[in-house]
């Protein structure tokens, strides 16, 4: 396995080629959609991968989690989740192709 | 995925769905898990039968879609099952041999919507031969690889190893490397339908085993990132079952190419069971209300030493259907297990397996086809039953 490189608050973080965020009415949750798998997203997991869409930095998506559930203090929650993410291959740093 | 090993007193909704949408195949694999009695069923599905079958199981909560066959490319509405299965929002993998497949159908894929291709790489021995002295069919392949990879899929490989081929691994894993595969399964053959036939013939040696794993794990030290390989070892070589299907009944729903609904898609071959059809029934009674998915829910049918066992939670006692091959009765444990008291079946096969060289049987191999299927056909017409004793003494 080649080291993942850290994120950092400057990282802009994006799906892989091939998965898929959805919302899925029937389990009542938002789901990761990838060959042959699924994950199930808590509600906080979803709120912060509905943000992740290659335009926008961590902090980016901190400040805007921020805005949309004022009074929390969520940096260090959200970094911790996105460096899970990584180490699964769920989210990947923006890449050119 | 969670999973209930007690009586479910609320049953999971089915996640993936596996569409056999056709037996038609153009090749004869002799490992193929199609059911070796295909000659017999009632006629294909109709391209409404299947288009409402992913709009029921999607409305249960369905997320997964596996296209596979037969030969899937053979049924000429692929492209309109695929948008279908996109707008409602699955992620549709095809399961391909590649064979039939055009860059015009590949393209019509792509931009219906298809998440995900696997190549399965469907081994004849001359097929085999071709492969690894780089001639037809690697070129075919490579071919196939070539334009999945233009449409911006990632390349799967699946490799199915056996008695026959397993040897070969290194020059399979070269292969692979020159085709650029990205993910290459190598699976060994599964005994079940003509794989179970053939089994005397497929099972390889622990000793074969033991060196495909090893110049599999060299191969991964060497190749790194560029390509993930999974080496899935056969069960038989194990002592405690495989958690099939994550549990009967529980994530997991087969749909046959005339329509039947299954738990998995051997069970068909589990007496006493009669499993509906979607020319009769919706996908939710089926599901959560037939008796064929509600025989082996939960634990309640278990016996000894399943029963009190602190693993049924884990393996749900194994295959079903493996034990009904194996033992006569689909409520034994799966014979895998060394708890079971038919694991001799299994250690006995492993035995006649391990003397290297040609296998010891008296059954010649039979391939996949529709005069092998029928002459099977006649054959389960006679009154025996059909556990392995009774196969291997005809
Ligand atoms: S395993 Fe071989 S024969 Fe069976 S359906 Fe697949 S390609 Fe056809
Ligand atoms: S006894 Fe049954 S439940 Fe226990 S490990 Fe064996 S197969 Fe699994």
């Amino acid at each position: 396995m080649a080291e993942r490189a850290p994120l950092t608050t400057d990282t802009v973080p994006e799906l892989p080629r091939h998965f898929r965020f959805q919302w899925e009415p029937a389990q009542n949750a938002h789901v990761l959609l990838f060959p042959e798998g699924m994950v199930k997203l808590s509600e906080s997991a979803g709120e912060i991968l509905k943000r992740v869409n290659g335009a926008v930095s961590v902090s980016g998506i901190i400040k805007d989690l921020e805005r949309t559930f004022p009074g929390a203090d969520l940096g260090q929650d959200v970094m911790d989740f996105l460096e899970i993410a990584h180490g699964n291959g769920w989210i990947r740093p923006k890449q050119d192709k | 995925m969670e999973t209930a090993g007690s009586v479910p007193n609320k049953i999971s909704n089915p996640l993936w769905l596996l569409a056999e949408l056709t037996y038609k195949c153009p090749l004869h694999c002799v490992f193929c898990y199609n059911p070796v009695d295909y000659t017999s069923y009632g006629e294909e599905l109709g391209t409404e039968d299947w288009l409402r079958v992913l709009r029921q199981s999607r409305e249960l909560g369905a997320t997964q879609l596996g296209l596979s066959g037969g030969e899937p490319l053979m049924r000429d509405d692929l492209e309109i099952i695929v948008r279908e299965a996109r707008q409602l929002g699955y992620y549709s993998n095809l399961i391909t041999s590649g064979i039939g497949l055009t860059e015009k159908r590949l393209a019509a894929f792509k931009e219906g919507g298809l998440d995900h291709i696997q190549i399965s790489f469907q081994d004849s021995s001359r097929e085999m031969n071709d492969f690894i002295s780089s001639t037809k069919t690697f070129e075919l392949k490579s071919k196939v690889a070539q334009w999945v990879k233009e449409h911006e899929y990632p390349i799967v490989l699946n490799v199915v190893l056996h008695r026959m081929n397993i040897d070969h691994i290194a020059q399979i894993l070269e292969m692979a490397e020159r085709m650029e595969v990205e993910y290459l399964e190598l699976a060994n053959t599964q005994y079940y339908g003509w794989g179970f036939v053939n089994r005397d013939h497929l099972l390889p040696t622990r000793d074969q085993v033991e060196r495909a794993e090893h110049v599999t794990n060299e191969f991964r030290a060497r190749i790194g990132d560029r390509m993930k390989i999974y080496f899935v070892v056969p069960d038989y070589h194990s002592n405690r079952p495989k958690a099939c299907m994550n549990g009967w009944g529980s994530v997991f729903v087969t749909v046959t190419a005339d329509g039947l609904v299954l738990p998995c898609h051997e069970a068909r071959m589990l007496p006493g069971l009669t499993f509906p059809s979607v020319r009769d029934h919706d996908m939710r009674w089926i599901w959560y209300d037939s008796p064929g998915f509600n025989a082996y829910r939960g634990d309640s049918w278990m016996k000894e030493p399943c029963r009190d066992c602190p693993d049924k939670a884990k393996d749900f006692g194994g295959c079903r259907c493996q034990a009904f091959m194996l033992t006569g009765d689909a409520t034994n444990a799966d014979p895998v297990c060394d708890l079971s008291p038919y694991h001799h079946i299994v250690t006995d096969a492993v035995d006649r397996a391990n003397v290297p060289g040609k296998p010891v049987t008296v059954s010649p191999i039979l391939f996949r086809d529709d005069r092998n299927s029928r002459q099977l056909v006649e054959k389960k017409q006679e009154p025996t039953t059909e556990t392995l004793e009774g196969l291997q003494h005809r």
